[in-house]
């Protein structure tokens, strides 16, 4: 299932401590590592809004747009 | 089961219930405690409980840090006294919801005690035990629910003694309801949380988390999705049957709940037997 549109996915790099969690959780694989280990968002229309990332991060730092 | 939409968005946790100015927290990189702490707001969330009526009691070490970053009344105590403290809360002002977050070694090591007589007392309070096997703070030396033949700083050729079962043994003691989650599930922990909260009597939530650094890195384990994968490898649902428990599996879930005589109520009774509070 591709939405056709994005997901809004918000990271809050003070708050993200780039544990890996979130980019490795991903069922739909939206998120990828940066090369200093931060998640980077590749593709937010693959996103099917299931919140694990957000329920799981430990630093409250990624949030994903609920619908409206 | 609340689906994860019903769930408090992070957004509505941080500007409800965290002290900005704490965070980000001072636990490493991929800690299960924060995943432990957002499924312990979300349930106190779920449960419309007033943040004037939740009081987070804590002890020592890494799971003692909770209280420094939530937005509630409450007590960093002493290093396995967490609900000797919440027992007194508990008892001056029955009203209040008291959750007590300990880490393995607060609970069963120094704590032991206090958990096996509030256990019998069935006092209404939720122990929240957040179990990564391990002493994190303090170097990554053995605890009472370290796994045999695990690598720990005080066990470089692997530990020897057997794991304390904190549910079983919760059990016994007499808690009244017992439920098993793990931080790569949070939306059955924030449920179990919820669930543990609302029951009226001694309620014990055991998490299973992950300690990457201390425990993750001996193993072989130093990543925390690493960490999060074997955790999901050794734990397996109530819900489908307990045939696992055999191959050495964790029963996550709902294990015990039951109705008995709660602590505060009983004393009530006593006092006005006694005549009434003076």
């Amino acid at each position: 299932m591709t939405s056709s549109m994005p997901v809004l996915i918000e990271i809050d790099f003070d708050w993200c401590k780039a544990c890996g969690i979130c980019v490795n959780i991903c069922p739909r694989k939206v998120l990828a590592e940066a090369s200093d280990g931060s998640p980077e968002i590749i593709d937010a229309r693959r996103c099917t809004r299931c919140l694990l990332c957000e329920l799981i991060c430990p630093d409250f730092a990624i949030r994903v747009g609920r619908e409206k | 089961m609340a689906k994860p939409a019903e769930l408090a968005s992070t957004k509505e946790l941080i500007e409800k219930y965290i002290r900005r100015n704490g965070v980000p927290s001072i636990w490493c990189p991929g800690c299960g405690i924060g995943t432990v702490v957002g499924s312990m707001l979300r349930a106190i969330d779920h449960l419309r409980l007033r943040q004037e009526d939740v009081v987070i009691v804590t002890g020592i070490g890494c799971s003692g840090l909770i209280y420094n970053y939530l937005r509630f009344d409450g007590f960093h105590g002493t290093h396995g006294r967490a609900l000797a403290i919440a027992t007194g809360i508990k008892a001056a002002n029955p009203r209040l919801h008291v959750v007590v977050p300990m880490g393995d070694g607060d609970c069963a090591a120094i704590g032991g005690n206090h958990f096996i007589h509030a256990a019998r007392r069935n006092i209404d309070l939720t122990a929240i035990v957040i179990n990564n096997q391990i002493y994190g703070m303090t170097g990554g030396q053995s605890s009472p629910t370290t796994v045999q033949q695990s690598r720990t700083s005080t066990a470089p050729r692997g530990h020897l003694e057997r794991p304390f079962d904190v549910c079983e043994l919760a059990k016994g003691a007499g808690a009244t309801y017992i439920a098993r989650g793990v931080t790569s599930n949070p939306i059955q922990l924030a449920d179990l949380l919820e669930r543990a909260m609302a029951h009226k009597g001694f309620s014990v939530v055991e998490v299973l988390s992950q300690c990457p650094v201390q425990a993750g890195r001996r193993a072989g384990r130093s990543e925390p999705w690493e960490m999060l994968q074997w955790l999901k490898g050794v734990t397996v649902s109530a819900k489908r049957g307990t045939d696992d428990v055999s191959l050495g599996k964790f029963i996550t879930g709902e294990l015990l709940k039951e109705d008995a005589p709660e602590w505060t109520e009983e004393y009530d009774k006593l006092i006005a037997i006694a005549g009434g509070r003076s």
